[in-house]
């Protein structure tokens, strides 16, 4: 029993070893290269052929991905992404024609499109950003330098835009790559003093602008009560202009009453008369002449 | 709820341990240990066929049929072989069927190339590892705020008019194409947050602080959201901007003050011109009630001018001098002295 069991596990030993040899080997000939990756096969040191490489456009399916075959131990097997990569450039302060400085932002995609030359030149996707950042970094101060800062704000920025990429592709097509895009993330008013003063005109363009709105709110104001005294003038007028006459002597009966205190109000200060018999009044009060 | 689930995009050799067969292995055998070499059985009289992996037991089966052993031995490989082929089984029933959701697509891709996409329903595919599907959601919006909700940091921008602005917007957004989602950007969640604040910015930086905070916040969502789209179809995502919504526009907390105080002097304005609309609405009021008595007077008085003056007279008369102190002097030409009581202070000033 137990020399059987010896028997059998050293067999069981060489076969599951046979079975793994056959796994290694196998794993050894054939790759997978997925959609997103580029294989670069290199044989023995030398660069042999790009499997699934980048075209613009295509259509998956038909891309080249799939399984390919190579020689044991004398290919070997570089994986380059095929997808677009970015990579972020550090915050940039630069500074405008005007001399306003301005913290930019600013990213670019990228895809490589040569993996042959990147591979030679680079090696891997990351030594192809690291070599890019700089370069990023630089063109976009260059091309924001020439400019005025207001112009940084307006449309014109496609343009600047447009030149960071041309210049940024030349130097990219040395690793193989090819730029998508550049885009400016941000651009934004340095912390410290520079924001500040921008702050601080933004307030007091504010206080302007309240001071302007409560002193138009008052001419407003003016405008409606002076109206409304026109106004009032003209209904007078209107009424009292019938007979001139009859309104001072009625509009004096009005004002002695309220003079002397007689409309129902108080009068402010006290009153005496002294009367001359010749009084329009007293005119009676003596009897008739 | 599948394997295929984990997106195998990065490279795998096609016939590893992660396999069905190893897997298959690893389910016959004691779990943990897969590897039949690493611990011979050996020395282990007695440890039974459970200590053994499948492999193990395949080959002593073979052994038995062609050795001719009997015993129980034989019986617990044979178990052991069905119930690796059963786990075999089930791992192909289970990776080359799919159910995928209404929302959902499932994207094949048979040996690393893209095959085809799924459409919701039930599939049936080469099982896993020839086939891996991953499902994606192609209906779900998703929703990316800028900046990122819960810290309360402000998003400052420059508006065309050199001001500064603080906004706060979210993106909606959805898989058009899932081939190309997958497979055209290595970080497409990043890449729309990275276009929507790109957008944005080119966006904000054309419009005065005023229209951005106000009248034009609607264009400028529209605006944003057809750039969006514009650079992401350059760049192939398969992504669908659904809208971009602006949260929030609102002047720095450095300078929220001098805003308050813009908000307040329209206040105060208003109020000034409320003011001035009642004095003149009472001012008509009374202007119109006295013309009216007067002319009810006037009527009266046109019918018996001079009674009615006479009248009105001494009405008023009686009513002034009834009130009053009176001293009537009578002889002529005498300026006589009067003695006036003394006048409270506030009458002399």
């Amino acid at each position: 029993m137990n020399v059987s069991d010896n028997l059998a596990s050293r067999n069981m030993i060489g076969g599951a070893i046979a079975v793994m040899i056959v796994l290694v080997v196998l794993s050894n000939i054939f790759s997978v290269v997925p959609e997103t990756k580029q294989a670069l096969v290199i044989r023995l040191s030398k660069p042999y052929k790009v499997y699934n490489a980048y075209r613009p456009n295509e259509d998956f399916g038909q891309t080249g991905a799939g399984v390919i075959a190579k020689i044991p131990f004398v290919d070997s097997v570089h994986w380059i992404d095929k997808r677009v990569r970015d990579f972020d450039m550090e915050r940039q302060s630069v500074l405008s024609t005007d001399q306003l400085r301005l913290e930019v932002d600013a990213y670019a995609r990228y895809r490589i499109i040569d993996p042959l030359q990147m591979a030679i030149s680079a090696g891997s996707e990351r030594r192809v950003e690291d070599a890019l950042r700089p370069i990023l970094g630089s063109s976009l101060r260059n091309e924001l330098g020439k400019r005025p800062f207001a112009s940084l704000l307006s449309p014109e920025r496609g343009a600047v835009m447009d030149n960071i990429q041309s210049r940024l592709n030349r130097v990219a097509s040395q690793y193989g790559a090819e730029i998508v895009d550049v885009r400016i993330k941000r651009a934004d008013l340095p912390d410290g003093t520079p924001l500040d003063s921008a702050f601080n005109r933004m307030r007091t363009a504010r206080q302007q602008e309240a001071q302007s709105i409560l002193a138009e709110g008052r001419k407003q104001a003016q405008i409606v009560t002076s109206e409304a005294d026109a106004q009032a003038a003209g209904v007078y007028a209107e009424s009292f202009n019938k007979d001139p006459d009859f309104y001072n002597f009625y509009r004096a009966m009005q004002s002695y009453r309220v003079t002397f205190g007689t409309d129902g109000t108080d009068a402010p200060g006290s009153s005496n008369a002294i009367l001359s018999p010749d009084n329009e009044y007293l005119r009676e009060f003596r009897g008739r002449r | 709820m599948n394997h295929s689930d984990s997106s195998e995009l990065a490279p795998r050799p096609l016939l590893n341990e992660g396999g069905p067969w190893g897997g298959g292995g690893s389910g016959g055998g004691d779990g943990g240990d897969s590897n039949p070499w690493n611990q011979p059985p050996r020395g282990r009289p007695g440890c039974g066929p459970a200590g053994r992996s499948a492999i193990d037991e395949l080959l002593r089966r073979g052994r038995a049929r062609f050795g001719g052993r009997g015993g129980p031995e034989p019986e617990a490989g044979r178990l052991i072989f069905w119930a690796a082929g059963g786990i075999l089984l089930l791992w192909i029933v289970w990776t080359s069927s799919h159910m995928i959701d209404p929302q959902e697509r499932g994207v094949i891709t048979r040996l690393g190339s893209y095959a085809r996409t799924l459409d919701p329903g039930f599939h049936l595919s080469f099982p896993a590892p020839i086939d891996v599907v991953t499902k994606i959601n192609v209906e779900e919006i998703r929703v990316k705020d800028i900046p990122e909700s819960g810290g309360n940091s402000q998003n400052l921008m420059l508006t065309g008019d050199q001001n500064i602005i603080d906004l706060a917007y979210s993106v909606r957004w959805n898989i058009r194409d899932p081939e190309l989602y997958l497979y055209e950007l290595a970080e497409p969640d990043e890449t729309v947050a990275e276009v929507a604040e790109s957008a944005m910015r080119a966006e904000i930086a054309g419009v005065a602080l005023n229209d951005a905070m106000g009248s034009q916040r609607s264009q400028i969502e529209g605006r944003v959201q057809q750039r969006m789209q514009e650079i992401l179809d350059g760049y192939r995502a398969g992504i669908t901007v659904q809208g971009v919504a602006i949260k929030q526009a609102d002047p720095p907390a450095a300078v929220n003050d001098a805003f308050k105080e813009v908000s307040a002097a329209q206040q105060q304005a208003q109020a000034y011109l409320n003011q001035a609309r009642a004095y003149a609405q009472q001012l008509g009021a009374k202007a119109e009630g006295e013309a009216a008595a007067f002319d009810k007077v006037y009527a009266e008085y046109k019918l018996a001018p001079e009674v009615t003056r006479r009248r009105m007279y001494y009405e008023t008369m009686e009513r002034v001098l009834a009130k009053t102190d009176k001293t009537i002097v009578e002889a002529p030409n005498v300026i006589p002295y009067v003695p006036l009581p003394p006048q409270p202070p506030k009458a002399q000033q």
